[in-house]
């Protein structure tokens, strides 16, 4: 069997922004590809460039002061270049977005079902009594009890976690075959994650849509990626499935990333285990290997930029960049399989890392 | 060790008004809702629940910034339920608190040196004492001395949360109401605020109340964890056994829902998730607040208020059907006096596959 088509292929993304402090590269050469049906997951710290990444897609970070290089094709599509009418036609129809505050993101003077259904008509042509019964059913399948009435509400009206359950009928109203899920869960109570978590994983399958999830929540992502892309200051430093990321992770930020995260289900440590010092201002950053300033590994390679490749032997899609051999790697980050965190001598070196700038 | 904090049958009830021409009451929303605890030096106490339980609501009203509508808060042994605001000021230098939003709860047009100082001034301290102070607890949470002069805005989410840290501990207090303090930030920025606390903790003999909603954070940094639920208290137990054995369900609930970063355990993992949402704290469910959406819920559960029992070790917990307790645990288990004062009689009774299920 050959390999599929990817969906969406996104090479060498570059977003910038001018500011006041200079130019901000908020993304520095992204690449990736989206299968059909599978769940990609970009996971990475505030500022990392995860978000922007994925609005690029849907033209939604064009301004005056944003500059664009690579490209992105969406099939035969190139999303950077298409113009305003073609991203309206793709927009909602083929690539859906939900956004993580559902709060700001609905309109707040307009019933739920008018939203939803508005955005079925901007695509189809379909009048308003089926546009509307075709609303009853999109929000009884993401699980809104009372649906014929509550299609009547108005947002302030609803929990958040009903609120996200809306955008998450929105994004599929029109069976998109790419969805882009920022942080869908993350403004949510845990139980209510778990719920929403759920159905959304099901929709999908039903659909057979592509997602990308961009989220800082490595739990979410066990709970439904394929495949990760860690993102560091605009780049991904390290790219895998979801097995290879959590039990042979080769970054250092990956392995402090997993590191730091409270687990349930092991014992209490006595300290929880840091990556010292901050990220860097993507106004000014440093030469080579962004982690570098951060990094307990680093060495005189480092000044150069890693490029993102294969460095596993046998795992051709595990890609990275540090510049560290794959054994050498084993032997740092003292991970057992399954044991996540690091027992380095991490203590919080505060003074190190540009405090402030 | 000494109690630092007694808190008994605490109520806070807000007013709802409405009506036409004539303002009045229509109805309460009850946000914390008859809840008794205490708290010893140097202690952490974890306060979880989900939005809107009342954990901010009671974290406040410990501190007097709200006025309770019932029971009392004893500090060292001193009623401050009712104390006017010139009494207060002995008891607020040794009760601090640090917000959740480290960038709402700072003055952007103040220095850092001011809004760290600025506690000091209040009360009365000279302004050459107070800047070497100032210096010194800048020092203390991990900043350099010369952040002094600089504005909130210069710093990013984790260090704004270390100045708060800083203005926390500028009058040397007795306990630190935390909430939320790392929520807001990254994982691997939440890891050195936490690490920073417990430091603080052992150095300077902190107590600490920690309101959070992540049971994970919580579990680090507590000694005891009271778990929340429509403002009351469903559970309160020694942190390790909260997570071993959670005798509530809802307190399962909660810890069932957090998915486990690690692929091989989570798919092996039975996942139940907890149905329905919290209901409206203006007109809470009869019985047990919690039986709505509790797949054990019986008759007695919709009807009588379960008081909080004493089980071995410390832990408390109001549930008619508790579970991971064995049959003779549920008979010598006692009503305790932080049980609510409108909490029933009935003594807690196993179900009967859960009877089995203690004994495989």
């Amino acid at each position: 069997m050959s390999a599929p088509e990817p969906i969406l292929r996104v090479s060498d993304l570059e977003v910038s922004f001018a500011t006041d402090e200079g130019l901000v590269r908020a993304v520095d050469g992204v690449s990736f590809e989206l299968l059909p049906g599978e769940v990609l997951a970009v996971v990475g710290e505030s500022g990392c460039g995860k978000s922007v990444t994925a609005m690029t897609l849907l033209g939604l970070t064009r301004s005056a002061n944003a500059r664009f290089a690579g490209a992105a094709y969406y099939g035969d599509t190139e999303l950077l270049g298409a113009s305003e009418a073609e991203l309206q036609q793709i927009r909602g129809a083929e690539i859906a977005m939900i956004f993580q505050d559902s709060a700001s993101s609905l309109n707040p003077v307009q019933r739920i079902g008018k939203q939803v259904a508005e955005q079925i008509q901007a695509h189809e042509k379909v009048s308003d009594a089926q546009a509307r019964e075709r609303t009853i059913e999109l929000l009884e399948r993401v699980g809104i009890p009372n649906a014929r009435r509550r299609v009547d509400a108005y947002p302030f009206e609803l929990s958040g976690g009903m609120r996200q359950r809306v955008m998450i009928a929105l994004a599929l109203s029109c069976d998109p075959k790419v969805l882009i899920a920022d942080e869908p869960t993350t403004a949510l109570d845990v139980t209510i994650q778990a719920q929403i978590l759920e159905r959304f994983r099901e929709l999908v399958r039903q659909l057979g849509a592509s997602v990308i999830l961009v989220t800082h929540d490595l739990g979410v992502v066990t709970d439904i990626a394929d495949r990760i892309a860690v993102m560091y200051a605009g780049r991904i430093v390290e790219r895998g499935s979801l097995d290879e990321i959590f039990y042979d992770p080769q970054h250092p930020y990956t392995w402090g990333l997993l590191g730091s995260i409270p687990r349930l289900d092991r014992p209490r440590p006595q300290r929880l285990p840091t990556i010292p010092g901050l990220p860097p201002s993507l106004a000014q950053r440093p030469d080579g290997c962004h982690l570098r300033p951060r990094c307990p590994h680093e060495f005189d390679r480092c000044v150069k930029t890693p490029p993102l490749q294969s460095r596993v032997p046998g795992a051709a899609e595990h890609l990275d960049r540090c510049w560290l051999s794959c054994e050498q790697k084993r032997e740092l980050r003292e991970i057992e399989p399954g044991v996540i965190g690091l027992r380095h001598k991490h203590e919080v070196e505060l003074t190190k890392g540009g405090a402030g700038g | 060790m000494s109690s630092l904090l007694e808190v008994e049958h605490l109520t806070m009830h807000f007013p709802v008004r409405g009506g036409t021409l004539i303002d009045r009451e229509v109805a309460k929303v009850h946000a914390v809702d008859d809840v008794t605890f205490s708290l010893v030096e140097g202690e952490t106490l974890g306060l979880v629940g989900e939005s809107g339980c009342g954990k901010t609501t009671l974290s406040r009203t410990l501190l007097r910034l709200l006025k309770p509508t019932g029971g009392t808060i004893r500090f060292r042994g001193t009623d401050v339920t009712r104390a006017k605001e010139r009494a207060l000021a002995p008891m607020r230098r040794e009760m601090q608190m640090v917000f959740q939003d480290p960038y709402a709860s700072l003055n952007p047009r103040k220095r850092v040196g001011q809004i760290v100082g600025m506690p000091l001034r209040l009360h009365g301290i000279k302004r050459e004492a107070r800047e070497d102070r100032v210096a010194e607890l800048l020092q203390r949470v991990g900043l350099a001395p010369e952040h002094v002069n600089r504005f909130p805005h210069e710093f990013s989410g984790g260090q704004r949360q270390r100045i708060g840290v800083a203005r926390a501990l500028a009058l040397d207090p007795r306990l630190i109401v935390l909430d939320e303090p790392v929520s807001a930030l990254d994982v691997s920025i939440q890891a050195q605020i936490v690490n920073l606390l417990e430091d603080l903790q052992e150095a300077m003999e902190l107590a600490y109340l920690f309101v959070a909603h992540d049971l994970s954070v919580v579990r680090h940094v507590s000694d005891r964890i009271a778990v929340m639920y429509l403002g009351k208290i469903m559970e309160l137990s020694p942190a390790e056994e909260l997570y071993s054995k959670p005798i509530h369900p809802y307190a399962e609930a909660l810890l069932g829902a957090i998915p486990i970063p690690d692929p091989k355990e989570n798919r092996a993992r039975e996942r139940v998730v907890l149905p329905g949402e919290p209901p409206n704290p203006m007109n809470p469910p009869s019985g047990c607040v919690f039986h709505p959406r509790c797949e054990y819920a019986t008759d007695v559960c919709t009807t009588v208020e379960p008081p909080l029992m004493e089980y071995p070790g410390g832990h408390l917990a109001a549930c008619h059907h508790p579970l991971n307790v064995l049959p003779r645990e549920v008979a010598m288990a006692k009503r305790s006096p932080a049980s609510p004062l409108s909490a029933g009689d009935d003594k807690p009774s196993l179900l009967p596959e859960r009877v089995a299920g203690a004994g495989a």
